[in-house]
């Protein structure tokens, strides 16, 4: 019963690396995009340092309408700007833009929601000594939440294998492309179940990386 | 002679919130304020809360822009400087806050380290002046540890060795010792008052506590409703209030007369009339008073009251039941006011 999956083994390992790939490059963009859209978010509103009524408005609307479009239609969604920015709709690299683009939008709100965990009175007092709002985001604000936000971004990261996964509908590669193809379409639940513990032994290992980083960050 | 410039001065400075639903009025916190404040002072700033003390405070160091007015540091106003121009301002004026503010991602030595990182001094300048603001503060073995590892006391006292790092001429305290329990409290205004002898820091005090005016204190100012309805040396505040409301703040901290409902219940345990005698330190004689009494043939209890101390020099309020004569009572009471005030309650 596991002789298709061992004639499969090489797509196996190249859809391994694939997902890996995919994953690893969006979780970079998307997280920078989620971290500079979420600083912006918190920055601008209300009360805040650089508190801004008009860009808190866009940004807060931008990312309330894209958060809860469902990946599979947000995929066809922003196909053509995929092909604007990419040069195709189709394959990996549309599908890590697609990708980092809804997640940042996710990640932003995680790292807004991450920021206003640090005491408005913690950056009062570098106020108070004179700091100014960059040396506060970078001496204060992302220092005291880094806990947090590395949470955050492990959180992600399982939000980015399971977009991956849809990578396969519109040519990306990856686990679940494996899984679809060579497992779901050929009536082969040992090569799906083979990308599912795959999967699973990726999110746990993250998991375990993000929690252990996290608790260093917070020394607890 | 001209007098000396006062190192803080706020010239008719209010500060007004916009009011946030539309239609309703403005917030007003600090209504057209004037405070001068000499160099070497401690400065208390005392009232309920809500009253506009912290408000107050952070105008002093424009952490709040003040709507009308002029605030001057050491001469300059600084109400309209803008924020870049402020920061060299700041790093003169150090605040220390009632949640303390460290920064836990740093280790103590890091976060007293941080107004000389903003202020651009080298490393080696850096860990110098960690190290002796470590030692003034008591603390210098805990210079590798995190604020979450430190008693509440300690983390004060991280905050004041971080407040002073920069060696400002005026601290701010925002009810600094509010988070702390009655001991520490004494150790952190113990070290306050160091740091006004020893280093001359014009200390600027917003509390509730009467213990922090009592013990540290030398100037006080009473606000209520963003207004500032009393001011003077503390003794004076304290022992003969002259407004309504900061005579009913003083006596949430000292007992003087007995409030209405305080007044009923003593009516009921105590037969006689109920008579309340001030004393303060120019005029104070217990002894003669109670002699007086005793002399005349009238019987008293003492049923309510204190005698508190402020810088050395006592005053307070004591409630007696007379039983007697009325006629004698009346005469010795006439005696008696020769040296104290005295109130009869009815």
């Amino acid at each position: 019963m596991f002789d298709s999956l061992i004639d499969l083994l090489p797509e196996f390992w190249k859809a391994a690396f694939e997902t890996l790939y995919i994953v690893g490059l969006t979780l970079f963009f998307g997280g920078l995009g989620g971290l500079i859209v979420g600083l912006g978010l918190y920055l601008t509103r209300a009360g805040s340092l650089l508190a801004n009524r008009g860009v808190f408005g866009v940004l807060n609307v931008l990312v309330n309408t894209i958060r809860p479009i469902p990946f599979i239609i947000f995929l066809a969604a922003v196909q053509p700007l995929t092909r604007a920015v990419v040069g195709t709709g189709i394959g990996n690299n549309a599908m890590i833009f697609t990708i980092a683009l809804a997640a940042m939008f996710a990640m932003a709100r995680i790292v807004e929601q991450n920021l206003l965990t640090v005491t408005p009175g913690v950056i009062e007092a570098a106020r108070s000594v004179g700091a100014g709002p960059v040396r506060i985001i970078f001496t204060v604000l992302l220092p005291e939440a880094l806990g947090p936000l590395i949470l955050g971004f492990t959180f992600i990261f399982v939000a980015l294998v399971d977009m991956s996964a849809v990578a396969g509908y519109v040519g990306g590669g990856g686990l679940g492309a494996f899984a679809l193809l060579y497992g779901w379409r050929q009536f082969d639940p040992v090569v799906t179940w083979a990308a599912v513990l795959l999967i699973i032994v990726f999110v746990q290992l993250v998991q375990f990386l993000g929690n252990w980083l996290a608790r260093k960050a917070l020394r607890r | 002679m001209s007098a000396p410039t006062p190192l803080v001065e706020l010239r008719n400075v209010s500060k007004v919130y916009p009011a946030t639903v539309k239609g309703a009025p403005d917030v007003t916190a600090i209504d057209d304020v004037s405070l001068s404040i000499d160099a070497g002072d401690v400065y208390g700033i005392i009232g309920y809360s809500g009253a506009g003390k912290s408000t107050l405070v952070r105008l002093v160091n424009v952490l709040e822009r003040s709507t009308a007015g002029e605030i001057f540091i050491d001469g300059r106003d600084v109400a309209r400087l803008p924020e870049r121009e402020l920061r060299p301002v700041r790093l003169g004026i150090g605040m220390i806050f009632q949640q303390f503010n460290l920064l836990n991602s740093r280790t103590v030595a890091r976060n007293v380290a941080y107004p000389l990182e903003v202020a651009g001094r080298d490393k080696a300048e850096r860990a110098t002046r960690v190290a002796e603001m470590l030692d003034f503060v008591g603390l210098a073995d805990k210079a590798g540890a995190y604020p979450d590892q430190l008693s509440g006391g300690q983390k004060q006292r991280v905050g004041i060795a971080r407040a002073l790092a920069t060696s400002p001429a005026i601290l701010l305290a925002d009810e600094a010792t509010s988070a702390l329990d009655p001991e520490t409290t004494h150790e952190v205004l113990d070290l306050l008052g160091r740091v006004n002898k020893e280093f001359g820091v014009t200390i600027i005090v917003i509390t509730h506590e009467m213990d922090v005016i009592q013990t540290l204190a030398t100037k006080v100012a009473v606000m209520d409703q963003g207004r500032v309805i009393e001011r003077g040396d503390v003794f004076d505040v304290f022992s003969n209030p002259q407004q309504a409301a900061s005579a009913r703040f003083v006596s949430t901290v000292v007992k003087g007369v007995p409030s209405a409902p305080e007044l009923a219940v003593l009516r009921a345990r105590h037969r006689g009339r109920i008579v309340t005698l001030g004393f303060r330190d120019d005029s104070v004689d217990q002894s003669q008073v109670f002699g007086d009494l005793s002399r005349d043939g009238v019987a008293f209890q003492v049923v309510y009251g204190g005698i508190n101390e402020i810088q050395g020099r006592p005053f307070g309020h004591l409630t007696l039941a007379l039983t007697g004569e009325d006629a004698t009572i009346d005469a010795a009471l006439d005696r008696v006011r020769a040296f104290t005030t005295v109130t009869e309650v009815r």
